[in-house]
């Protein structure tokens, strides 16, 4: 009996913030079946009229759905940088990882480009796995600079340095190949107006595999929470587990940039905005930080299919200046009294 | 092996570098059973280090034997159940509860993905309450005070429920009256047949203890009790005759024995 009553309000909490997750998700995708320039009169129709299904089930549904799993698995893959890294700045985008992977993708694309036998299905998947090797390899390029995790200073730079540097490579690709110049456009803008149903399951099963890795590794982010030498003397087999870890946060990240390009800082902010609202153990915050950049996702989704309608934002410049924002009041709010990020 | 009792630790011949510097030189050490025993000794002794390597979180040349077992061929679950090792000034876990910290000692209990039982619970219960720190089980570890969060990662490595519990500083922060309390506590476990080896640089604090490890510049210097004379002469040896050691209503205390004083007598 005792038991149940532990720390049972931030339990309780953490369920409570799920739920709620869950059902703006629920009402989000639904306002979204009507955003367009057709608006809520394509869903009306959608029984009827075989062009207005088209675009509420062929468009607007997967590319929403997509949003959503583009932001779970960006959320997701933040907080398992912010444990692993014990690190609260630790981002797919800022350790460099996203870089990487938009290199990978414009590689994958320079080469697909003179293929031509490249279906949908294979294109996806070369992209997901191209982006998936740029982003593991851009992580231990970054953690490599940074010589290991424990200085935050150090860990940024080494982030920004590599990014820029894969960045500055993949506009070398762009130039060598400009065929790909239009689709890598979209793609470092951020988008999700190419996301068809092929690439909704393939983050679909990604974010899968992601999540149950994760649950099951949960309490070592915890025990590492005290630091590496109480988690290894608790008996965690911690390089396994790390390099487990690593490869499903680049999996992660390498998915949801593979099919919607560089998103900013979903990443980083959903793990805080769940932080910030319940203290949990580690298992907890991944998924609840996983619905939560799912949610953000989907909402600034939303937003820039609406905001300058019939015309759309990408979604990636939205989050970056809606992420940026918020990154610089946490900064504000956390250097006066409390301090050190 | 004849009929010599088993240690519960025993270390031969370490030898070990912190960042390229050689800062412990071929220690080897018998720590019985069912003793409380203090590592002492001026900063940069190498305490600290030796503890490390007795909870095999620092690599090493030489042997360490966890209860007669190599620590080395132990599986890591297994030896994290026998041994608990308790770090100094552990930062972070700031966003856990009190409970879901006290908790992470029994990870080596506790299978993967398996819910914690209601073994986990009691145990969780009782090292919480035994270091007065149940009532705060709800808070997250960032909302207490240096002492309150010393008192629940020690109630962490209690937790563990290990034969063996090691210590780096764990009076650090605390006030005297939870000084005590540790005291207490440390003899309750060393009564119940646990083995307690702990750092302190509280000279005092560690007179109190069954036996004294003086060490200096990475060597053991005397093991012995810490009622023998012969380890007060090792203590003060060490200390470069800078404290004084003298008995006081019944216990044995560390003054220092600055020349100030002295000219003042």
């Amino acid at each position: 009996m005792m038991a149940r009553q532990r720390s049972g309000s931030q339990q309780h909490r953490a369920t409570l913030v799920g739920l709620v997750l869950l059902v703006l998700s629920a009402l989000l995708l639904v306002l979204a079946m009507g955003v367009g320039s057709t608006g809520f009169e394509s869903v009306r129709q959608a029984w009827a009229d075989p062009v207005a299904q088209q675009i509420v089930w062929d468009i607007r549904a997967p590319r929403s759905l997509g949003a959503w799993f583009a932001g779970a698995l960006l959320g997701l893959a933040g907080a398992v940088a912010q444990g692993l890294f014990r690190n609260p700045l630790a981002d797919p985008y800022l350790l460099g990882s996203a870089s990487g992977a938009s290199l990978g993708v414009a590689v994958a694309l320079a080469v697909a480009g003179s293929m031509p036998f490249a279906t949908e299905w294979l294109l996806r998947l070369g992209l997901t796995s191209a982006a998936f090797a740029g982003a593991v390899a851009s992580v231990l390029l970054t953690l490599t600079l940074a010589q290991g995790v424990q200085h935050t200073l150090r860990l940024l730079l080494a982030g920004v340095v590599v990014g820029v540097v894969l960045g500055a490579l993949g506009q070398l690709v762009m130039m060598l190949r400009p065929e790909v110049m239009l689709a890598m456009q979209a793609f470092l803008l951020g988008t999700t107006s190419f996301v068809g149903w092929s690439a909704c399951l393939l983050m679909a099963g990604v974010w899968l595999v992601c999540a149950v890795a994760t649950w099951a590794l949960g309490h070592v982010l915890d025990g590492l929470s005290l630091g590496e030498a109480t988690a290894s003397s608790l008996g965690l087999p911690l390089p396994q587990v790390r390099g487990v870890l690593v490869a499903a946060l680049a999996l992660a990240t390498g998915t949801a940039v593979a099919q919607t390009g560089l998103i900013a800082f979903v990443g980083l902010a959903a793990p805080h905005l769940v932080r910030s609202v319940v203290k949990t153990t580690h298992r907890y915050l991944i998924v609840l930080s996983s619905l939560m950049g799912a949610v953000l996702l989907l909402a600034s989704d939303l937003l820039a299919r609406w905001l300058i309608a019939p015309q759309e934002l990408p979604v990636g410049v939205l989050t970056a200046v809606l992420g940026g924002g918020y990154l610089l009041w946490l900064m504000h709010r956390r250097s006066s009294p409390r301090g050190g990020l | 092996m004849g009929g010599a009792p088993v240690m519960a630790l025993e270390a031969r011949g370490i030898r070990a570098a912190l960042g390229g510097a050689q800062v412990l030189h071929g220690i080897s050490l018998r720590l019985p059973r069912a003793r409380w025993t203090s590592v002492v000794g001026p900063n940069g002794a190498g305490k600290s280090t030796l503890l490390k390597v007795l909870a095999r979180l620092l690599p090493h040349e030489g042997e360490v034997l966890l209860l007669g077992h190599p620590v080395d061929s132990l599986p890591g679950r297994l030896r994290a159940r026998q041994l608990a090792w308790m770090g100094q000034g552990e930062a972070g876990g700031d966003d856990l509860t009190v409970w879901d910290v006290a908790m992470l000692g029994r990870l080596p209990h506790q299978t993967w993905l398996a819910a914690a039982s209601a073994a986990d619970a009691q145990a969780v219960e009782r090292a919480l309450r035994a270091t007065q720190a149940w009532e705060w089980r709800a808070r997250s570890l960032g909302q207490l005070s240096g002492g309150e969060r010393q008192r629940v990662l020690l109630a962490r490595a209690l937790a563990v429920e290990a034969q063996v519990l090691l210590m780096d500083e764990p009076l650090a922060n605390l006030d005297p009256p939870h000084q005590a309390d540790w005291l207490q506590l440390v003899r309750g476990l060393v009564a119940q047949g646990r083995t307690v080896v702990s750092v302190l640089h509280e000279v005092s604090m560690a007179l109190h203890s069954d036996d004294l490890v003086v060490m200096a510049e990475g060597c053991v210097r005397h093991h012995g009790a810490s009622t023998d004379p012969a380890t007060h002469a090792a203590l003060l040896d060490v200390f470069d005759h800078r404290i004084g050691i003298h008995a006081l209503a019944g216990q044995w205390v560390a003054l220092p024995a600055g020349p100030a004083l002295e000219r003042n007598l």
